[in-house]
């Protein structure tokens, strides 16, 4: 479509990698090339696409292409674009707080605890509040784990305990009692409306309220989790994307460990 | 159909006779109780609808009363009948009247059975006519208009906003979607009653009333003549108001109903007893509408592993099968599911999938089948995504599927973009046209990977159908034989709203949907 197979624009910006100025990558240090779709509540035509390309502009993106579109519906147009990104980020002030553990197999991990604790730890997992969604938990605490990573079901360290989905706050700590837990892990997967957030404040609330907060390491996942939301909302750590039974269970062993350690 | 598995028919047919009497040991319990839910079913098959000055739906105030008056057990059928009887009045205004206080239908004077029956009897065919017509609707409409072939393309809209829902999927209808389903609000499982009125508020998807019915179903009815095509209209029959979803859905034309026996016991922890009752009153409601029920087994490959557990989804299936037919629900409505849930790491995976794929459309050859995308190894890298629903597509052609549920390539992302389920329709299309015949082209290689795996996983379910067999399926249940999920008889929500039926107690409807046909 509108930019034809070859680029033929110059390339007469610095090609030497800036950590100060980081800007997108296509096949030319700092080309600044960016993909994306969207669809625009319009219909499809020449008036559409130049107000593709007027939004491409508006979010800083040179040189915009539309190189795809279609009508989904009368009124409404999907696009796919290409365009240069004239913004950049300073990548060597970056700081983001993260998990501080030495992640370990689950064989290292079940040898650190017998050293270091000498009792098997006692872990519950829940999706908690209205969320249905177990395949986190699951990941986490099933047997058989996730992509290879044994779930903590197979430590023989870790009594681990998963309640499912849609378990209630208040059920949540009566079992975390019940059972003497060590660590409680939170997991929530529909973020809709923040609920999510809501949810997992609640559980800090009443955890408080419980005398019970302090006692027990408290730990949230899910895919739209990082650590640094868990530690907003109150919670020890937080675990997201691409984070196994392994993350869990390391972190888990050493914060105890730290814990006792500092009594 | 031609058998290409070289599979042991005689052995498939013995798991249906392990399946048959598995649910036949159920039935007997379902045929014994009621539940608060099958009760507000009957009183909304009396025309008691709307709600009270508190918002609470008058069927919900009609069976509490009786909840907390000690009656249940003899059913809202028998008090209402009898208030109208004593009183003139109708059904509705006896729930109104009972929601303000001036009347109460436990204090009346009784009639006897014979006037009770005969008073009620209008009110009962009037609802069977009502749902009669219905079916009927939808049936001149696929004659006049037709529909999709098979399979048919099943996408999802969930805004949360019953109005921004109707844009959704009046754009899914038109890229070439012939089910619509509209995914309820998170948590509406657990509600033991049904939200009344329009809603435009909801987490993760919108709330199932019979309004937001209605005005699904008018809408898909303007696209699909726009499109000549008749497009069907799908919802959630499970939670703890199963059969009262039914009913709604039935007085509403609604077409493909979620509908599993075991489903709510085991993945949202409903009591075990509360929902066989329910299941089986849903679904002598979902057989008699025409509807096609949809089960959920997709949902143990969720937690567990498919290649190592597809044998208890083959095994749920026959068991789904069995109790729908004790609920006089005919083979070309049972959406027997199951999924493309193998790990993509694993070496000849495909080859599994389509042998299972395969396995279930030849053991069940008359069900539209609802094949199930991938979901658990979607990972947000979309264009991997888009790849795995491809695969999902070509297995769901090759081996006939009646029901493509289609996957989306932000599936672990976020609920489906317009565009995202124009891709995906775009995809399935695609395959199923350029691969349309396939199925008839190829066969399999005798002792070849996926024969062998179609007869082992055969055989597995029956080692496991045997053994509920021998505990019954509630022992079975509490030894977490099904997706490795332990529920306790007396434990989960809903137990006390369970009751066994008493003396005076009257569901004509149950009779007359499964005689009728």
């Amino acid at each position: 479509m509108s930019g034809g197979l070859y680029s033929m624009q110059s390339k007469d910006f610095d090609k030497t990698l800036d950590l100060n100025k980081v800007t997108p990558y296509g096949d030319t240090m700092n080309d600044g090339k960016v993909q994306l779709s969207f669809t625009l509540p319009v219909p499809a035509g020449a008036e559409a696409t130049e107000a593709a390309k007027l939004l491409l502009k508006e979010m800083g993106l040179d040189n915009p292409q539309v190189v795809y579109f279609k009508e989904l519906t009368p009124g409404y147009t999907f696009f796919n674009c290409y365009g240069n990104c004239t913004h950049s980020v300073d990548f060597s002030s970056i700081y983001v707080p993260k998990v501080e553990s030495d992640v370990m197999d689950m064989h290292e991990t079940d040898t650190y605890i017998k050293e270091n604790i000498g009792r098997p730890l006692v872990v519950i997992g829940a999706s908690t509040g209205t969320d249905a969604h177990t395949v986190g938990i699951d990941a986490i605490i099933n047997m058989k784990g996730y992509a290879g990573h044994y779930g903590l079901e197979r430590y023989e360290m870790v009594d681990a305990y998963n309640l499912g989905s849609q378990v209630l706050n208040e059920d949540f700590i009566a079992k975390a009692l019940e059972l003497k837990a060590d660590a409680l892990l939170v997991s929530q997967t529909v973020t809709q409306k923040d609920v999510h957030i809501k949810n997992l404040v609640e559980l800090v609330e009443l955890m408080e309220a419980e005398g019970l907060r302090d006692k027990v390491i408290l730990v949230c996942g899910g895919p739209r989790i990082t650590h640094e939301l868990a530690k907003e909302l109150g919670y020890d750590a937080g675990f997201g994307m691409n984070s196994y039974a392994d993350d869990v269970a390391s972190y888990i062993a050493q914060e105890f460990v730290r814990r006792n350690n500092s009594k | 159909m031609q058998n290409k598995l070289g599979l042991d028919f005689k052995r498939v047919e013995y798991a249906r006779s392990l399946a048959s009497s598995i649910a036949s040991g159920v039935q007997g319990f379902a045929d014994n109780y009621t539940t608060v839910a099958v009760e507000r079913t009957i009183c909304r098959l009396m025309g008691i609808d709307g709600v009270d000055e508190n918002g609470i739906p008058l069927p919900n105030v009609v069976v509490d009363k009786l909840k907390r008056d000690g009656v249940l057990s003899d059913g809202a059928l028998f008090f209402i009948a009898n208030a109208m009887a004593q009183t003139s009045l109708l059904p509705q205004e006896i729930a109104e009247k009972t929601a303000s206080g001036e009347l109460d239908i436990t204090k009346l004077a009784v009639a006897d059975r014979e006037t009770i029956l005969a008073t009620i009897n209008p009110i009962v065919n009037n609802s069977i006519e009502r749902i009669i017509q219905k079916r009927s609707r939808r049936e001149e409409y696929i004659a006049k208009l037709g529909e999709g072939s098979k399979p048919y393309l099943y996408v999802i809209v969930a805004t949360g906003n019953i109005y921004e829902d109707v844009v959704q999927a009046e754009a899914a209808a038109r890229q070439g979607a012939d089910i619509i389903a509209v995914i309820r609000t998170t948590g509406q499982s657990l509600l033991d009653y049904v939200p009344y009125g329009a809603t435009t508020e909801g987490f993760g998807g919108t709330f199932a009333t019979q309004e937001n019915f209605r005005i699904m179903r008018s809408a898909l009815d303007k696209v699909g003549e726009e499109q000549g095509r008749y497009i069907r209209l799908c919802n959630y029959c499970s939670g703890l108001c199963m059969p009262e979803i039914a009913v709604m859905g039935a007085f509403e034309g609604l077409d493909v109903m979620l509908n599993d026996a075991l489903y709510g016991i085991l993945f949202r922890d409903i009591n075990m007893q509360r929902t066989l009752v329910d299941q089986f009153f849903s679904r002598v409601i979902n057989g008699f509408a025409g509807v096609i029920i949809n089960t959920g087994e997709d949902n143990y490959l969720t937690t567990a592993d498919a290649y190592e557990e597809a044998h208890t989804v083959l095994a749920s299936d026959f068991i789904n099968e069995q109790l729908a037919l004790l609920a006089g629900i005919p083979e070309e409505q049972m959406g027997l599911g199951h999924a493309f849930e193998m790990d993509p790491e694993l070496e000849n995976g495909f080859l599994y999938e389509l042998a299972q794929a395969q396995m279930t459309r030849e053991i069940f050859p008359k069900a539209p089948l609802k094949y199930m995308p991938p979901t658990k190894f979607m990972t947000g890298n979309i264009f991997r995504g888009h790849i795995q629903d491809a695969l999902f597509n070509i297995a769901g052609i090759w081996t006939n599927q009646g029901i493509q549920l289609l996957g989306m390539p932000t599936e672990a992302i976020h609920t489906p973009f317009m565009s995202d389920r124009y891709l995906s329709i775009e995809n399935a299309r695609y395959i199923f046209s350029t691969m349309k015949n396939l199925g008839e082209e190829v066969e399999f290689k005798e002792n070849g990977i996926i024969r062998n795996r179609a007869k082992n996983v055969l055989e597995n379910a029956i080692v496991t159908l045997e053994r509920i067999n021998k505990e019954g399926l509630f022992s079975a249940l509490e030894l977490g034989l099904f997706g490795d999920v332990k529920r306790p008889k007396n434990g989960g929500k809903g137990l006390d709203g369970v009751t066994a039926k008493g003396d005076n107690y009257i569901n004509p409807f149950i009779t007359k949907m499964k005689g009728d046909k």
